[in-house]
């Protein structure tokens, strides 16, 4: 066999530089590309509201996918529903911490003096009785509760939908979220309005047809059937509602991210 | 798991319904009744960020390695069993050389063997997809947009007792997995495995 030409050889040696040379710049561009349009997608998320508050630190960026994802595939999807067969008999109540005065005394009088405050960006700030929020029309749903521990139980939901509530003292347009406060100073927590003006977030104040038992979170609880149980938080005596998370707690828009749980969780 | 170490079939289930099985250990919450006069300290907080970031990196790398698998072939070249192993005869061979620990030859080291090829076929195309399944059946915000995914599979508490199944199969499959990298010869295995490409074969030449 005769021996490549020099010539060839020089030849063969150009063009896999030329080769190289062109790779280096395609990987270039691609990686700038690739590096911009992460850029662009941060920057649409944010206007879009598909960030969540607690998107800092290290997990970060899977709660941020998971969050942007499910917004935006499950924006408008209700919650199973279940039929009253399958409602769990008996009913299942967790552990509750110990209550504090304040709630004590609203016990002795059978919660006649609970109030709901309404405030934040609304145009007409409010303050509800019991009474006055049965007095509006009831809707009821029979979907489960399933705890992030693990076990669940399913029951009948009865209150009137927050968008309701929401409707009377007038929510001002630029409103992004709604901070709900328990009577337990510990237990805040918050939603975007996708899940605040959907039709099955409901202020809870019965449950399988008799009154909303205190340990499932009665007088009052707020009901977020797509969330995991932790979000629909019991004894609620005051709504924000809000376009920045900032100025409540850490700033991580519950009281869950505080001690080391996600804030949005419908996993 | 710990927080709850009972599992249950259907849609619900909770300490006051009948478990389908329990895990014999403490549990970390105070709520469960579990035998034990201790709790196990609780890590649910970070562990969940943790579990569902990671879920994401199983969805992306699962993704790459499909697509490159289709790409250059891999499937077809290396894990689809060959038509001429394809009979029972071979299959009841290969289940007999692994019992009985018999060392492959040095040409048959090259290539997967029968059982390697199922067993890896079986992890890809079935243990992975039934995990993220079995995961996106318990969410309730996913199962509000597709609720076939959860109503297929029995319901909640079924979705999520066959999370754990898989899981256990899963890692399983990785303990033994590292446990036979240990006898094959851990540094040139690991080194196979980065590199993609067998260090042995150029030692040897």
């Amino acid at each position: 066999m005769s021996e490549p030409s020099l010539d060839k050889l020089a030849r063969r040696d150009l063009s896999s530089r030329d080769l190289s040379r062109r790779k280096l710049i395609t990987t270039g561009l691609a990686a700038t590309a690739g590096v911009s349009a992460l850029g662009v997608a941060a920057r649409l998320a944010q206007n879009y509201g598909l960030v969540p508050p607690d998107h800092g630190g290290i997990y970060g960026l899977g709660e941020t996918l998971t969050y942007a994802s499910q917004r935006l595939l499950t924006r408008h999807s209700l919650a199973r529903e279940f039929a009253r067969s399958q409602i769990s008999k008996p009913p299942f109540a967790n552990e509750i911490p110990p209550f504090n005065d304040a709630f004590r005394r609203l016990q002795a009088g059978a919660f006649a003096d609970w109030r709901l405050t309404v405030g934040g960006m609304v145009t007409r700030p409010a303050s509800f009785s019991l009474d006055q929020l049965k007095s509006y029309p009831s809707r009821s749903q029979i979907t489960m509760l399933q705890c992030e521990e693990g076990w669940s139980y399913i029951a009948e939901w009865i209150g009137v939908p927050l968008s309701h509530v929401l409707e009377i003292v007038g929510v001002h347009p630029q409103a992004q979220y709604v901070v709900y406060f328990s009577i337990d100073p510990e237990w805040w927590d918050s939603i975007d309005m996708a899940d605040a003006l959907h039709p099955q977030t409901f202020l809870t104040y019965a449950m399988n047809g008799g009154e909303l038992p205190v340990g499932n979170g009665g007088p009052l609880r707020l009901r977020v059937p797509r969330q995991v149980g932790y979000k629909s938080v019991k004894y609620i005596t005051h709504l924000t509602v809000t376009d920045n998370l900032k100025g409540f707690g850490k700033g991580l828009g519950s009281a869950s991210p505080e001690g080391g749980y996600a804030w949005y969780a419908g996993i | 798991m710990i927080s709850h170490p009972r599992f249950y079939w259907g849609e619900t289930g909770n300490d006051l319904t009948t478990p389908l099985f329990k895990l014999p250990i403490p549990a970390s919450r105070a709520l469960v009744p579990t035998g034990y006069g201790y709790m196990l300290p609780d890590q649910n907080g970070w562990s969940r960020y943790l579990h569902f970031q990671a879920a994401w990196v199983v969805v992306f790398t699962g993704l790459l390695y499909l697509i490159s698998g289709l790409v250059t072939r891999h499937f077809w070249k290396n894990l689809f069993p060959r038509r001429s192993d394809l009979s029972w005869r071979r299959f009841s061979i290969s289940i007999a050389d692994h019992l009985r620990f018999r060392r492959p030859t040095e040409a048959e080291a090259w290539s997967y063997n029968l059982l390697q090829r199922l067993s890896y076929l079986f992890v890809i195309f079935v243990l992975f997809p039934l995990a993220i399944w079995t995961g996106l059946a318990m969410s309730p915000a996913f199962v509000s947009a597709f609720p076939a995914t959860v109503n297929v599979l029995g319901g909640q508490q079924s979705a999520r007792t066959l999370h754990f199944f898989v899981s256990l199969t899963l890692l399983l499959f990785l303990l033994v997995h590292v446990v036979m990298i240990f006898l094959a010869g851990f540094g040139s295995r690991m080194r196979a495995m980065i590199t993609g490409r067998a260090g042995t074969r150029m030692e040897r030449t």
